[in-house]
């Protein structure tokens, strides 16, 4: 399509705006961190590093994120096992329902996060508290791990469609039993996109408020849930900002390691 | 390989005996995963709107199983039910039609115009929003929205006041927030049309806005439409963003949120409404045949 030059330079100007807005939020937040001013107003008065000392012996804080931190990584390790056993399944075999197993894959994040919430406490209340399991760090494990499944789901079976099943032909012509096969061939080829899959789902579990409302039992309070509660505190103002710069600067981390994986992985999307 | 040691041969008879047997490794496969996702989750779910069917005892709070449909009555009947519901899809509505609107220059900048050597690091520019935490950025346009805030100093100047928190404030962050899941399909779509598509259309007479309309618009489309799941159903689903940003604004999900102790029978009436919704604009966008494409 030949565009005229104002229209080039008209997109181009609409472009870096659009870049401007989306990126403005995330350096104030960074800039804020440093506000000596407890209200945030703008423009700071000056800058401080005060607040990064205080948010660092903040125990509230510290806390949130170590259990944001093992639920993730008990959600992650659920969702690659569970979700690579579906991608397998579905790629390898021809079944009745195949279909709708996929769809029950996606529903988890699909619906609103406050159905899912809701249904996973009624259930857990229903089934597990009886059982003298209450609702605790155990249980928004497993309500992230729904909800995570889909994605190493998606990285999973999307490397399986394009993995020739010559390799593992081969393999098994050369004399290897079924295992060895996976050992050797098949899980080589798909570990990159667990990795990428891991790293979604791990990203997804650490964002997660609502979900998290829901199944958390007294006492357990993840990072997103410690600062939606303390947002509205004036008192903790300064340390939400410190957090909430830490969490911008965190975010580096999986854009990294996601451009280091192999592009095809899919490892854009978060869905 | 060492196959004369005794365990490797029970290992390789075992692979043997599954290799002559698909169903079982079938269902070796697929009974821990669907007994998580079909029993639990679905269970669970199935349990929770067969309860919008039951009523709460009004003086002790507790569920009454006694079957009726007088929950969905009372979400017909009752005015704020209504006004809220409409309230919401309207605001999916208006976030997803904004969401278009900004979306479709940046992709065309991102996908048509920049050189080909910097395209992935724009995409990259457009994926690590979606990394940052969904609260900071929530938190952070709370800040720029506050009374003496980012928006009121840049405004100032001008005249204007910013919109403060409330529908306003709702619709602008809902917006911000996923903008990136439209942008990304966007860019996908017009990255992949077909250069020959083009230049045939413009041999053939066409003027850039006529190839725009007759031949962009409609191969873009499906991208479009995938985009809007996202920007749709999350917007209708999310309630934390208007307590942050939206003031007194009240969305679906906040009305659900509030009745969840009170009363779980009418949140779970409640609940089946952005359920159908959804599902009904799944349906609508699958003719389109962008599901596929997700």
């Amino acid at each position: 399509m030949n565009l005229s030059r104002p229209a080039r330079i008209a997109l181009r100007v609409a472009a870096a705006l659009g870049f401007a807005v989306i990126y403005v939020p995330l350096l104030l937040v960074l800039v804020n961190s440093l506000n000596p001013d407890r209200s945030s107003g703008w423009p700071p008065p000056g800058l401080t590093f005060g607040w990064w000392a205080d948010a660092w012996h903040s125990s509230g804080a510290r806390a949130a994120l170590w259990t944001s931190v093992k639920a993730g990584l008990g959600a992650t390790a659920i969702a690659l096992v569970l979700g690579t056993l579906v991608a397998f399944a579905c790629q390898r075999f021809r079944f009745f329902g195949r279909d709708a197993i996929s769809f029950v894959v996606v529903l988890p994040i699909a619906l609103p996060g406050i159905v899912t919430g809701v249904a996973l406490n009624t259930a857990f209340r229903t089934v597990l508290e009886p059982l003298g399991v209450g609702l605790g760090l155990f249980t928004v494990i497993v309500g992230h791990a729904t909800f995570c499944i889909v994605v190493v789901f998606n990285n999973v079976i999307a490397r399986l469609r394009r993995m020739p099943g010559s390799y593992e032909e081969a393999a098994a012509d050369l004399g290897a039993h079924t295992f060895r096969t996976f050992v050797d061939i098949t899980f080589p080829l798909v570990r990159s996109a667990l990795v990428a899959g891991a790293l979604l789902a791990f990203a997804l579990s650490f964002d997660e408020i609502v979900v998290t409302t829901f199944t958390a039992g007294p006492g357990i309070q993840t990072l997103p849930v410690w600062i939606f509660s303390n947002m509205a505190r004036p008192q903790q103002a300064p340390v939400v900002n410190v957090v909430a710069a830490v969490l911008v600067l965190l975010s580096v981390i999986p854009i990294y390691l996601a451009q280091r994986l192999s592009s095809d992985t899919a490892s854009g999307s978060r869905i | 390989m060492t196959d004369t040691a005794p365990a490797a041969g029970s290992v390789r008879r075992l692979a043997g005996a599954l290799y002559r047997r698909p169903r079982l490794q079938l269902s070796l496969l697929l009974s821990a995963p669907l007994a998580w996702l079909v029993l639990a989750y679905l269970g669970s779910l199935t349990v929770l709107f067969l309860s919008a069917f039951w009523t709460t005892d009004s003086f002790t709070s507790n569920v009454v199983k006694i079957w009726n449909a007088d929950n969905f009555t009372a979400l017909l009947t009752t005015d704020v039910y209504r006004q809220v519901a409409l309230r919401s899809v309207g605001v999916a509505l208006a976030v997803t039609a904004l969401c278009i609107l900004i979306a479709f220059p940046i992709a065309f900048y991102t996908a048509r115009i920049a050189s080909p050597r910097r395209r992935p690091l724009l995409v990259v520019a457009i994926l690590t929003p979606l990394w940052a935490s969904y609260l900071v950025k929530a938190y952070a346009w709370r800040l720029i929205l506050a009374q003496g805030g980012l928006l009121d100093w840049v405004l100032g100047p001008l005249g204007i006041k910013g919109p403060g928190y409330g529908l306003t404030a709702t619709i602008l962050v809902l917006t911000y927030l996923w903008l990136p899941y439209m942008i990304l399909p966007i860019h996908a779509g017009l990255e992949q049309l077909p250069v020959s598509l083009l230049d045939a259309s413009a041999d053939l007479g066409a003027r850039t806005g006529r190839t725009f309309r007759s031949v962009v618009l409609p191969m873009i489309l499906p991208s479009v439409a995938a985009g809007s799941v996202f920007t749709f159903s999350l917007s209708l689903g999310d309630y934390i963003a208007v307590q942050i940003v939206g003031g007194k604004t009240q969305l679906i999900g906040n009305i659900i949120y509030s009745n969840i102790t009170l009363d779980l029978p009418l949140a779970a009436a409640l609940g089946t409404v952005p359920v159908v919704i959804i599902v009904l604009y799944l349906l609508a966008v699958r003719r389109t045949g962008a599901l596929s494409s997700l």
